[in-house]
């Protein structure tokens, strides 16, 4: 019953957040802070996650090619499609509930024990539009970087695969241009855009609606990575069998 | 003018509000005090409109909150200031970014006259110097001399304060209390102050409710509160060995 309460709050939560907007010249330079904090402040760590997965994806396919029928293109062409498909937008999703959604709950988190977020329904103040429809229009510059991860997990593994000897650049590349399906970048800039929203509201809900002190606010940031991951995970299943099954 | 009519307010079987009724009037420093868990928080909750009482009604100036649109209320609220326990100022903006929120966000001013208002606030409250820091850069005592600064910024109806001098040393407290009563007078505003401190009660206490297991024990002023023979206030007033003193000497010299 507890979940179903939940769900059900988190529903009349998104419900809020599109009422009452706040005045525009505020709503903008809040909208240009958190692409500042939520995008650029993680372009980091995705590009450098991004490289050595590529480059651990195709060392792996070529070590499992024991079969001399094998062409060697598939090295190439296995980094392309499991960095396209699954790594750029999952993986790299996982790692942002991590990342970004912490910052969302134990920020949001921290101004609702400080009074911060009563502070500003006292004033009138739309605390749900003003503090969580910022972090999802930023989000919704995601599938940038998510472009960004798949170019430099590709890289990665072009760069692990021909200058330690397990493909050469020819073979690599002749890989990642194989039955190249444009779609599948389409379905995974979609997968991006759902998990960039996940990523924006989940976080935000248990920050906003958290009781406690300090401690709380900690329970509520690992609490809010679960269940983002959780998400992330349900929908990643259900979005590939609508678009690709 | 705030009035309170027959108020209750329960969380589950938690019955914290019990019926109180009260009138606080414009201009003067009203108090609200009473032990931890007597229901002065979720009293002053109701005042504010962030807790609807399960029964009863909340009117200010006449409008009763509970009846009025979404809008109305949203309107109602721009004319409340409110100072909370922890000053709860915004940490990402500066001492000015705090006090100049509700004018950027409620008036259509432009920057140089918001920038004259934050300036004559800050000034009002004795902030000079303070404008471009941190809330985590200045002391408790700033903190919620700044957060008396956003409450008065748009020049509201109702002022409310919940422990303001709590956590400061008590001349900064004393500072607070005075500043919390001639702004009160100055703008002829209805202040309404939560305490459980009893040097507020005695500087500032122009009407005094007391409040005990969210049941309006007792009400008077600052002089009747130490005459008074209720029991809970005077086990209440006279918890600490210094205004003991002060009741044993009032006795001998009525006596």
């Amino acid at each position: 019953m507890n979940y179903l309460a939940s769900i059900g709050s988190y529903a009349i939560m998104i419900k809020e957040v599109f009422r009452k907007p706040t005045k525009w010249s505020i709503m903008r330079a809040l909208i240009l802070k958190e692409i500042d904090e939520l995008i650029f402040g993680s372009l980091g760590i995705l590009i450098f996650i991004s490289f050595f997965i590529g480059g651990v994806v195709a060392i792996q396919t070529a070590l499992n090619m024991t079969n001399e029928l094998i062409p060697k293109n598939l090295v190439g062409f296995a980094t392309r499609q499991s960095i396209i498909l699954e790594f750029a937008p999952t993986f790299c999703s996982i790692i942002m509930a991590g990342k970004v959604g912490s910052f969302i709950t134990s920020s949001i988190g921290t101004m609702r024990v400080t009074e911060q977020i009563d502070a500003l329904e006292v004033m009138g103040v739309n605390a749900l539009n003003y503090l969580v429809f910022p972090k999802i229009i930023a989000l919704m510059l995601y599938p940038f970087l998510i472009a960004i991860s798949m170019y430099v997990g590709i890289l990665g593994g072009w760069i692990a695969g021909v200058f330690g000897g397990f493909s050469t650049s020819a073979d690599f590349i002749e890989g990642i241009q194989l039955d190249f399906i444009p779609f599948h970048v389409t379905y995974s800039f979609i997968k991006t855009l759902v998990f960039a929203f996940i990523l924006a509201t989940i976080p935000s809900y248990h920050g906003f609606f958290m009781k406690g002190g300090a401690l709380e606010v900690g329970k509520a940031a690992t609490t809010s990575f679960v269940w983002t991951s959780v998400v992330i995970i349900i929908l990643n299943y259900l979005l590939t069998q609508l678009l690709l099954g | 003018m705030i009035e309170v009519n027959d108020i209750y307010k329960s969380f589950g079987d938690t019955h914290v509000l019990k019926g109180i009724s009260t009138c606080f009037d414009k201009g003067k420093t009203n108090l609200v005090i009473g032990q931890s868990g007597s229901g002065k928080t979720v009293f002053l909750k109701c005042l504010l409109g962030l807790l609807s009482p399960d029964k009863g009604t909340i009117s200010h100036d006449g409008k009763i909150y509970s009846q009025l649109s979404g809008d109305e209320q949203r309107n109602l609220k721009q004319e409340m200031g409110m100072v909370f326990q922890g000053s709860a100022l915004f940490d990402s903006l500066t001492v000015e970014g705090n006090v100049m929120f509700p004018l950027e966000m409620f008036t259509k001013q432009s920057l140089s006259e918001m920038q004259d208002r934050v300036d004559f606030v800050l000034k009002r409250v004795n902030l000079v110097d303070a404008h471009k820091k941190y809330p985590s850069e200045i002391s408790g005592g700033m903190q919620k001399r700044v957060a008396i600064a956003r409450a008065i910024v748009m020049n509201p109806k109702y002022l409310f304060c919940d422990e303001p001098n709590s956590g400061l040393d008590p001349k900064t407290a004393i500072l607070i209390d005075n500043l919390i009563q001639e702004i009160t007078q100055e703008y002829d505003i209805t202040t309404v102050v939560n305490t459980h401190d009893m040097n507020s009660v005695m500087e500032i206490g122009e009407k005094i409710i007391f409040l005990k297991n969210g049941i309006k024990e007792w009400e008077g002023t600052k002089n009747e509160i130490f005459k008074t023979d209720n029991e809970a206030v005077t086990n209440f007033v006279y918890s600490s060995e210094l205004f003991k003193k002060v009741r044993q000497m009032y006795i001998e010299e009525r006596n």
